[in-house]
């Protein structure tokens, strides 16, 4: 469209090949993480880093193919807000997983006496 | 609400009015304000995720994820959201060409593949439910239904939203403030999709190794 009403809106950048190749490239991921699940292809904690990766390149994927992030100079204070949204993101979740599985193996391993000496 | 102006200025000129400063201006910073409420939507998810990752293997005894998950269930669901969310994107490819007919048919494909996701997801905790794996039996299923609950309630108010913008486009034609809505909606609808990526991964497919 040339008459620009829509040439600002986040979806001006899209194109039929963009979806195509999002949706293909996400039944393969998706297909790989849930078949090597299924399957037990691997042992158990080879299969989550895998997986866990799977699913950030698919995240990547979505972000690129379905959202239109494409790191143009427009875009630059979206791309800012989401890296903070990132960080803050790494800071919960990494921090809790860290602060609480710390807490919880030394209140497993740091009791004076087993629990079946009782 | 300022959303509203563009509508008005449209008054003056009949005809699909050319994007005015005003206008372009109006939509940057529409975009980038629901932009940052998606990111801070981020946070909460993240805080849901980290709850469930801290918690999700204490099962007080109850059932655990292998017990009570069926991955082609959870697998013909999220083939479900994506096909919604591919949908969506062909609502977009459609507002984009003026089309509205098609726009329009688009979104009721993206509708109801989307209520289908959500019928699934209620029945799955009915069922739940039923079998005595409510929110209560344990610190996981706690975690289980604050996340999905959270990440369903997000896409049943999507639906909503998807009624209200099948009704303005009925209504208005592709407007620049139709316009503009309906591509919030489409960040909304593909950022859910994204969310649901992390549900499967850490909840369902960590859930039953």
């Amino acid at each position: 469209m040339a008459d620009g009403r829509t040439q600002h809106l986040p979806g001006a950048a899209a194109s039929l090949r963009h979806y195509l190749r999002g949706f293909v490239l996400s039944v393969l991921l998706t297909g790989a993480a849930f078949a090597l699940v299924m399957t037990g292809a691997l042992p158990r904690d080879p299969t989550i880093l895998v997986i866990f990766a799977l699913a950030a390149v698919q995240v990547l994927v979505h972000l690129v193919d379905f959202l239109h992030i494409d790191g143009s100079l427009e875009q630059r204070w979206n791309v800012y807000a989401a890296l903070f949204a990132l960080l803050v993101v790494g800071i919960l979740v990494g921090g809790s997983v860290w602060i609480l599985f710390n807490a919880q193996a030394n209140m497993s391993h740091g009791m004076p006496m087993p629990p079946e000496a009782f | 609400m300022t959303i509203d102006l563009p509508e008005a200025h449209s008054v003056h000129a009949p005809q699909l009015p050319p994007a005015s400063e005003h206008d372009t201006e109006l939509t940057e910073k529409t975009v980038f304000g629901f932009w940052l409420y998606l990111m801070s939507d981020c946070v909460l998810f993240a805080s849901l995720f980290a709850v469930y990752a801290v918690l999700g293997r204490n099962y007080a005894g109850g059932p655990t994820g292998r017990d009570i998950f069926d991955l082609s269930y959870v697998l013909a669901e999220t083939a479900i959201l994506l096909l919604s969310s591919v949908a969506y994107g062909f609502v977009t490819l459609a507002a984009h060409d003026d089309r509205r007919r098609t726009a329009l048919r688009w979104l009721a494909l993206t509708f109801a593949l989307g209520l289908a996701f959500v019928a699934m997801e209620a029945y799955e905790f009915h069922h739940l439910v039923g079998e005595g794996a409510g929110p209560s039996r344990s610190a996981f299923l706690s975690a289980y239904f604050a996340l999905v609950g959270t990440h369903g309630l997000h896409v049943a108010s999507g639906l909503v939203w998807m009624a209200v913008m099948a009704v303005q486009l009925a209504r208005d034609g592709l407007s620049a403030t139709v316009h503009r809505r309906m591509a919030l909606l489409g960040l909304f609808w593909h950022f859910l999709d994204i969310i649901w990526i992390v549900v499967f991964t850490e909840v369902y497919l960590t859930g039953v190794l």
